[in-house]
């Protein structure tokens, strides 16, 4: 039987299939059909990336997810590039992971995060392009019975040079799609790009203005249910008993399952089994965390400040020895809170299980973890699930993880035949994420007598989230990972001593944007201010001496410094703030100007940053990250914190989870873009890097009261 | 029975008066472009016209909207022309994710109806929907250049 999946709103998916989504539910073995794109557009694939139509339009296969970043435009120009097509001609649609794994994973990963999309990717990109390109020309020079080389591609057009004929890609793609694709093929220089550096319109725009039903939210199919769930509110706690009788006989109730450490209720729509599901009288199990509170985790990573015995991660020169003849010391403690990722669309996942198939639509950030949780959740082979990739309602790290789609499969096999949209609360999602890390840090630096550093110690103290994601990289109780900005810091320190005390409570912890670079640079940089403020040295010139060696943080540093006006005159009661952070492959430096009135009501007047991510393939899109980024980062800085009691979060919503709005974002902001060839950068997460150090060291500079803790209006600091 | 009019269509709804109409948009008449964001009117992703009024729809309930008319961001193109809001966020590349957008765009197109010329206070005052991509400059840059728009075509 096929299951009729409706299709009339033709793009909210952007992927079809041959003979609606049912294929690959009807199917038991893989099928023979080329791929579910190719069966919609009517021309040949030239590599996995590309299609080229009769028409000249290019159908360009995006594997990593669109969750606001812009790389379902920025990924297809790199292919466009090479591919010498039409740009105005270019469509994109996102890879279907049945396809990538009837196909052996052709088109690479699928994970979208850490500012990979572009930098992991680009080469294979281009090479597919360029491949493309060749066999384009190839084709059309045998059928002029002349050498390829006489021949160009130029905006999809393929010219004999010395006769001046043309043929369009589309005239030639069929007999072009039956030749080898080129073993080698030779990039262009960037200095001859034509499209990639330029600002280009995003793709995925006109969708966005008219409502266009793109995001797993969206999903909607035929006799579908809709689930609502609660969780364990202590973490790590499990689910007892239900008492459901106060629902029985409710209109739309379908089913209420009851997982491991969850409840949901099924229902005709959300709005009944959300309700319903608040009628419900649920016993928890909280386990042994039910009296955990924020002051009680921090004093338990604290103790990671006092261990005597922790793992070195770092121990270059002597720093006792240092310390024995130091000038000055300057000792300080950091500390940074847990955060809530807080995507404006809330995890949701639709899952449909029939017999041994199973179909999912998901908003997430790896296709493919998704369709490997649906297989294993449902105990099939990979070869019988598909994943439909929707667009994200931003996703920041969160939808990396796939808890989601595990409860949407478990719901859905309870309900077998049916497809099930699974929606969380806001409140669910604000007490059920994987956070921030809290993590505290200690500091301990020596000065000679000129000012200069000699020694400096840390101790970091923090979660580690890669304790939970991929254990085999802690080293001998080391998480590099954690120590990011931190380990590798750029600064040429003599004597330098680097300990890490691993501690892992009962909150689960996560990518957030920026990661161990949202916490660790306000850390690092606001004790280089300290140390810059003991020295008595200028906080730029201070981070110059210990750069020498490092020209990209220093050229990062300096244009930042030079396109803020660093050192000039400001209007009486302006102060600036300066902050260096390489992260993601990128560089990134912020300088902030701001006012802070006696009663504490800071005014931030200007914000300058700084980036070199190497190459940047979209302007208008890198400058929207760094606008974005500072919106994501203020947030946090100025009010961001998760905080528990009695083992779970207190924060549900946005009422007491403040995110930034219109009003409160800076008028103006800079992005000042220095991209200075010969590597790959991401661009999403590093300007976000150097904002909060920057931030606060500008409120030291205002005020002369150092920020060693977020957020702010915890520091008797609130917005003008 | 409920009657209410959506996009200029009239549609009869079975359900609890108390249903909040964003959810009686999205899982009865199948209207997905209001977004649900908290549920509790804090973000705005929900946001519709109620005869004119923008109004956050997972907080009104579907009783309060009967017999009324709801404009939502489906119904804002005129003849196949997109209203200058729209135009002004496709040429400012407003949307990074995208999800907030239609509620910033109804926001948007109700202060712009009352205030044809509306000022950086005014655009704070009225647009108190939360994007948490932080596209807020361009949002800001948009609704001055729709202003424009509209009052060079309405002069």
């Amino acid at each position: 039987m096929t299951i009729p999946f409706r299709r009339s709103r033709r793009d909210f998916l952007k992927v079809s299939t041959a003979v609606g989504g049912g294929l690959a539910l009807e199917l038991c073995v893989p099928t023979p059909v080329l791929s579910q794109a190719a069966a919609k557009t009517k021309g040949p694939e030239l590599t996995a990336w590309i299609v080229v139509n009769p028409d000249n339009s290019v159908l360009i296969r995006v594997a990593r997810s669109e969750m606001g970043q812009g790389s379902s435009t920025g990924l297809p120009m790199l292919v466009a590039e090479e591919l010498e097509c039409d740009w105005t001609k270019v469509r994109t649609e996102f890879v279907s992971t049945a396809e990538q794994v009837r196909r052996n994973r052709v088109w690479g990963s699928m994970a979208t995060g850490g500012s990979r999309s572009i930098r992991d990717s680009q080469e294979y990109l281009r090479q597919a392009g360029a491949a493309a390109r060749e066999m384009l020309v190839a084709a059309a020079a045998q059928r002029w019975k002349v050498p390829a080389s006489e021949c160009d591609a130029e905006n999809g057009v393929i010219t004999h040079t010395p006769s001046r004929r043309k043929l369009r890609f589309g005239q030639v793609a069929q007999a072009a799609s039956k030749l080898e694709p080129p073993k080698d093929v030779k990039l262009k220089d960037p200095k001859e790009w034509n499209l990639v550096g330029k600002p280009a319109r995003r793709l995925d725009i006109p969708d966005k203005v008219t409502g266009k039903p793109l995001f797993g939210i969206d999903v909607q199919l035929p006799g579908m249910a809709y689930a609502a769930i609660a969780q364990c509110p202590v973490f790590r706690g499990r689910f007892v008993t239900v008492a459901d009788e106060r629902i029985k006989g409710l209109r739309g109730l379908i089913k209420v399952v009851k997982l491991e450490d969850a409840v949901a209720v099924v229902a005709d729509n959300w709005w009944r089994a959300n309700r319903m599901l608040k009628l419900l009288a649920i016993e928890w199990d909280a386990g042994a965390n039910g009296g955990a509170t924020t002051e009680s985790i921090r004093e338990f990573v604290r103790f990671g400040l006092e261990d005597s015995s922790v793992p070195v991660a770092r121990n270059d020169g002597d720093v006792e020895a240092a310390f024995s003849s130091a000038a000055k010391v300057v000792e300080a403690e950091y500390y940074a809170p847990f955060l809530n990722h807080a995507p404006l669309e809330p995890m949701n996942c639709t899952a449909l299980v029939k017999g041994d198939r199973v179909e999912v639509w998901a908003p997430t950030q790896n296709a493919e973890a998704t369709h490997a949780t649906a297989a294993a959740t449902a105990g099939v082979p990979l070869e019988n699930v598909e994943v439909h990739l929707t667009h994200l309602g931003g996703g920041f790290g969160r939808r990396g993880f796939q808890d989601y789609t595990r409860q949407a499969v478990a719901i859905a096999t309870a309900v077998e035949g049916r497809p099930v949209k699974l929606l969380w609360s806001r409140e669910e999602d604000m007490q059920h994420d994987y956070y921030r890390p809290m993590t505290l840090m200690r500091f301990k630096a020596a000065l000679d007598s000129s000012g200069k550093l000699t020694a400096w110690r840390v101790r970091d103290a923090s979660h580690s989230i890669m304790a939970g994601v991929r254990p085999q990289e802690i080293k001998e109780g080391i998480d590099r990972h954690a120590l990011g900005g931190i380990v590798d810091m750029p600064y040429e320190v003599p004597n330098l001593r680097i300990e890490f005390a691993m501690r892992n409570s009962h909150v689960p912890v996560g990518f957030m944007r920026t990661v161990f670079h949202s916490q660790n640079p306000f850390m690092r940089e606001c004790f280089v201010d300290e140390m810059a403020h003991a020295a008595g040295k200028d906080p730029y010139e201070f981070r110059r001496v210990m750069l020498q060696k490092k020209p990209k943080d220093l050229g990062v540093l300096d244009a930042a410094a030079r396109v803020s006006g660093w050192g000039s005159p400001l209007p009486a009661g302006a102060h600036r703030g300066i902050a260096v952070q390489d992260s993601h492959g990128s560089y990134a430096a912020a300088v902030f100007e701001v006012s802070v009135s006696a009663a504490g009501e800071l005014d931030i007047r200007r914000v300058v940053v700084a980036v070199d991510p190497g190459y940047v393939v979209n302007p208008d899109s890198a400058e929207a990250q760094v606008q974005s980024c500072v919106a994501y980062g203020l947030t946090s800085v100025l009010w961001g914190e998760i905080t528990l009691r009695e083992g779970r979060v207190e924060q549900s919503n946005f009422h007491d989870y403040r995110i930034m709005r219109i009003a409160e974002m800076p008028k103006r902001i800079e992005a000042v873009l220095v991209p200075s060839g010969g590597f790959w950068g991401g661009l999403g997460e590093t300007p976000l890097a150097p904002l909060a150090p920057a931030l606060a060291n500008a409120i030291f500079a205002a005020t002369g009261k150092r920020i060693r803790s977020l957020p702010l209006k915890n520091q008797g600091l609130r917005l003008a | 029975m409920i009657e209410l009019t959506v996009n200029g269509r009239k549609h009869n709804v079975d359900v609890e008066p108390e249903m909040p109409l964003l959810w009686v948009l999205r899982d009865v008449l199948d209207v997905k472009g209001p977004k649900f964001g908290c549920g509790i009117a804090q973000c705005g992703a929900c946001t519709v016209h109620l005869n004119g009024e923008p109004v956050r729809s997972c907080s009104v309930p579907v009783s309060a909207a009967a017999n009324h008319k709801v404009l939502t961001i489906e119904g804002l193109a005129q003849r196949g022309q997109l209203h200058p809001v729209q135009k002004a966020w496709i040429d400012h590349e407003v949307p990074q994710c995208g999800y907030c957008q239609s509620g910033q765009i109804m926001a948007a197109v109700a202060l712009l109806a009352k205030n044809r010329d509306p000022s950086d206070q005014d655009i704070d005052a009225a647009m108190t929907n939360i994007c948490r991509c932080g596209t807020y400059a361009r949002i800001r840059t948009a609704i001055h250049a729709a202003a424009k728009t509209l009052k060079s075509t309405k002069a």
